[in-house]
């Protein structure tokens, strides 16, 4: 049984941080080379960790399946981000942040941390305004904010409806400034498909050339996953198409401890379905939902109708009815909860039926056009591409879909995972978002992960370690890892099957979205768990994986994800299963209020369930942290 | 509904180096709301069950911000329309019976990997270079202390939009990569924390640029017209001036007393 062991430090909620930088262990300057980090990935936690240790002294090793650290999916991140300013002197500070986290995430994340990461979150600011990301500003020269769900301030920075990639970009121009430098040796198309423990640490990983089809072994002294979240379990999310779970899976067989798999966002406002041939699901920034008003017909009659032709009486804006007090701007998971809810009651518009719309009419009259432009504007073109249609003319009809996964790797404090050595951020770990992510929180917790905490939190295990007593990537356990990727590759090239890989990915999806999507239920979840175990079967009975292994070759990288994928769709129904109760993404129909909201259950659920890898073929191990709230009173959410 | 049926005739080349050449397959049936990528899924997976290697082709994100996918479609980086990349074209821009040529982005600086896919990273070797503002985590001021006005931030911002992908590059006659160095040297010397190092960046970003093997530019501006952001030529203006008077400067310059040595 894995031991978990939180490392809160004691004392004050605001005084923590500070001093468990002064508690922790420091790695003199000289003795910093002599160190070999290895981080995977390069999105904003992994490119912040990897330029920022490189600054440090560190030999930096980083590995990206992209073939430019540019690419990672945070690019695609359009909102904003989260920073305790208080530049709007509207009452935002460090604890609002804190609280409206912590109360977002419905208290099943760890205070220490989020508390933390609200702290932290205006260096963040100060960071990248410095590093020269153009943020939104106002006539005066200042920052301008703009509001974001879940929060009653303003306290959300941004770029246009391309934050994200501003942000990236800013890490990657950190990143490149030390891979120029020679302190960050760069490998990109570079998968990590395995990660290699020496005597109960992490101390290497194998990757494997996608160009070349070569794999190499890396030895370190640590190694830091920044790979990113797993939402393409569902097959169509708002994912980029290579977002994959393989390198927190395999860690996972290796021991580290995978918390929470169930907690899943479902965005509430993406472009809806409209084939099987479908790759990806677009979100539209729910920055829209500061002017754009959410509604369907009051009468389901009226669903086939042109939607300007349906008076105003005639509309439900049904969010500002349940909840007038947030109103448009409620969480996440009450959003897309509330859409479902509308369109299970046959009043979904759109051709499938499964679609509100998100009007900006009032918008329009109140700014004109060009001012709604000015905000949304990239949204709007988006949006005509792939629909064809004018929002400013006709509302945008949208539907929730797969967006983010709060679940991860356990950490620590340190965000250091159960297994020493290994180091888990951003969307990887599961740490700081509980059952909830608030929008415009990912961009602030990869940047803080990587730029304000393991660059501290690192030397603290390091200074453990015998400098340059790293182990030779010879040793047994390199050897041992790499003929299992070779095992595993022959034996997918080798079924020469009847169906592509793309044909499981689907099933898995569809079963995922059933039945461990919005809404989850005991015989759901139950079935979910006899029909995957039955479709990896097929999987490795009858895929087809065609051409060889020293190409590059697309069709085995992607049989290699969606293998893990669906061994992870399998933890994630059997954690649904087990947290019987409803909390944040995770709703379980049995467990709900009367008004259809979630009924958790603190007695038997405040903790974080970090499950145990026990061996193919075995039940994996149900371990728990439990959460001490010490500083907040856990309370029933309300938005009303 | 209404489907359509196209010919596609596709680039097919094993690995660097190697000789391809263009192999026609049929594309039945496609929903016009498909984009141009899923197609290729689709073909892709009825290659792989006739037993024929699909065609590699990038792609990432697919909603037109990472600057993974590429392509040439009917001779145009990023297909026909303008200001979006190829992820976000979709089949209804092609009509019933169309034979669509699909290509990689050629330039003798971004050699193929296989079939439709090239090796961009001369892009992040100009970006290693200079296309940075030194600042180590901890040490920034606050946010607000350098006020940057309005209109500096959003023209900033314009040529900060760049997704690198190449499509530039693809466009030029020349395989010129100036509208994308210009972006980037254009954005941070907007901004005032970029000043310091103005002059350093965009010499060093354009040698790098120059080493790599891109062309240079003769002002067709076909770069801008492909650009799926639609970056303006003006930053190809503001670059050669900055590169002018950074030069210049350089070349009047004494070198600095070392700053170098020894505290107490």
């Amino acid at each position: 049984m894995a031991t978990l062991d939180s490392r809160i430090p004691a004392g004050p909620l605001a005084d923590k941080w500070r001093k468990h930088k002064m508690d922790m262990k420091l790695v003199n300057p000289a003795n910093k080379r002599k160190y070999e980090v290895i981080v995977v990935g390069a999105g904003l936690a992994g490119a912040s960790a990897a330029a920022t240790l490189a600054d440090l002294g560190y030999r930096v090793k980083c590995f990206v399946f992209h073939d430019s650290p540019r690419r990672a999916h945070s690019i695609a991140a359009q909102g904003g981000i989260n920073a305790a300013k208080n530049y709007q002197n509207d009452g935002d500070s460090v604890y609002r942040l804190f609280y409206d986290t912590i109360k977002g995430g419905d208290y099943r994340s760890r205070e220490s941390n989020v508390h933390r990461l609200a702290e932290v979150s205006v260096n963040i600011i100060d960071q990248c305004a410095a590093q020269g990301v153009p943020f939104a500003r106002e006539y005066g020269g200042l920052l301008a904010n703009r509001s974001f769900g879940g929060a009653q301030v303003s306290r959300t920075f941004y770029a246009r409806g391309q934050t994200g990639q501003q942000l990236l970009l800013g890490a990657y121009s950190a990143l490149s400034r030390m891979v120029g430098a020679g302190s960050v040796e760069l490998r990109t198309h570079s998968e990590m498909l395995d990660l290699v423990v020496v005597d109960g640490h992490a101390k290497g990983i194998v990757v494997r050339d996608l160009v070349t089809g070569e794999l190499s072994r890396h030895a370190a002294d640590a190694v830091v996953l920044a790979t990113g979240g797993y939402g393409n379990v569902f097959n169509l999310s708002t994912y980029a198409r290579g977002s994959n779970a393989t390198a927190i899976w395999r860690a996972y067989k290796r021991g580290a401890c995978f918390a929470n798999p169930c907690y899943t966002q479902i965005h509430p406002t993406c472009i809806p379905v409209t084939g099987d041939y479908q790759s990806k699901l677009t979100l539209m920034s729910e920055s829209l939902r500061n002017d754009g008003r959410i509604w369907v017909p009051k009468d389901k009659a009226a669903v086939g109708r042109d939607p300007n032709s349906i008076p105003e009486p005639d509309r439900d804006y049904y969010l500002e009815r349940m909840y007038p007090a947030f109103g448009n701007l409620c969480p996440r998971d009450i959003a897309s909860r509330a859409a479902k809810r509308v369109c299970d009651e046959g009043r979904g518009v759109g051709l499938s039926g499964l679609g509100v719309y998100l009007d900006f009419s009032d918008a329009i009259r109140r700014l004109g056009e060009a001012g709604v432009s000015e905000r949304y504007g990239n949204l709007f073109d988006i949006y005509h591409e792939i629909t064809n249609e004018n929002a400013y003319r006709v509302p945008m009809r949208i539907f929730p879909a797969v967006h983010y996964t709060m679940g991860g790797l356990w950490v620590d404090y340190n965000l250091m995972s159960n297994l020493p050595g290994l180091f888990v951020l951003g969307e990887a770990n599961f740490s700081d978002h509980g059952a909830n992510r608030l929008g415009a929180s990912a961009l602030m917790q990869g940047l803080a992960d990587g730029y304000f905490v393991i660059p501290y939190t690192i030397g603290d295990y390091l200074a453990s370690q015998k400098p340059g007593a790293r182990p030779s990537p010879d040793a047994k356990e390199f050897t041992a890892a790499e003929s299992a990727i070779r095992a595993q590759t022959e034996h997918l090239l080798s079924v020469r099957g009847k169906q592509p890989v793309s044909h499981f990915h689907k099933r898995l999806g569809h079963l995922m979205w059933q039945y461990c999507g919005m809404a989850r239920n005991r015989s759901g979840l139950e079935q979910a768990l006899r029909e995957i175990p039955a479709l990896r079967e097929e999987f490795w009975a009858t895929v087809r994986v065609p051409g060889s292994a020293a190409t590059y070759n697309q069709s085995l990288e992607q049989a290699g994800r969606v293998a893990d994928f669906i061994e992870l769709g399998e933890l994630m129904c059997l954690d649904a299963l087990k947290r019987e109760e409803s909390c944040g993404g995770h709703f379980r129909e049995e467990f709900q209020q009367a008004d259809g909201e979630c009924r958790r259950d603190d007695e038997h659920f405040a903790h974080a369930a970090a499950w145990e890898y026990q061996g193919q073929g075995r039940a994996p191990l149900r371990n728990t942290e439990p959460l001490n709230y010490e500083f907040v009173k856990m309370s029933t959410r309300n938005y009303k | 509904m209404k489907t359509l049926s196209v010919t596609l005739r596709v680039w097919r080349q094993p690995a660097t180096g190697q000789p391809g050449s263009f192999v026609e397959y049929p594309a039945k049936d496609l929903n016009p709301d498909m984009s141009f990528l899923e197609m290729l899924d689709v073909v892709n997976d009825e290659l792989t069950m006739k037993g024929d290697e699909p065609i590699a082709f990038a792609h990432d994100c697919r909603e037109g911000i990472c600057g993974t996918c590429s392509l040439v479609i009917n001779g145009k980086p990023h297909g026909p329309h303008r200001g979006v990349a190829t992820c976000q074209t979709y089949l209804r821009s092609f009509k019933d019976g169309d034979m669509i040529v699909v290509e990689p982005f050629r330039a003798r600086s971004f050699p193929v990997i296989k079939d439709l896919v090239t090796d961009r990273s001369a892009f992040d070797r100009i970006q290693q270079a200079g296309g940075f503002i030194t600042v180590r985590a901890g040490s920034a001021p606050d946010a607000n202390a350098i006020p940057v006005p309005k209109a500096e931030a959003d023209l900033a911002m314009d040529a900060a939009q760049c997704i690198g992908c190449g499509a530039c590059v693809a466009a030029c006659k020349n395989s010129s990569a100036m509208l994308f160095v210009a972006a980037k040297v254009g954005h941070l010397g907007l901004m005032p924390q970029g000043q310091a190092e103005r002059d350093r960046r965009v010499l060093a970003m354009v040698q790098t640029m120059d080493e790599a093997g891109f062309g240079s530019c003769s002002n067709y501006f076909e770069c801008s017209a492909a650009c799926p952001k639609l970056i303006s030529v003006d930053f190809i203006a503001r670059m050669n001036r900055d590169y002018l008077k950074a030069t210049v400067k350089s070349a009047f310059k004494t070198a600095p007393l070392g700053s170098s040595g020894g505290g107490a």
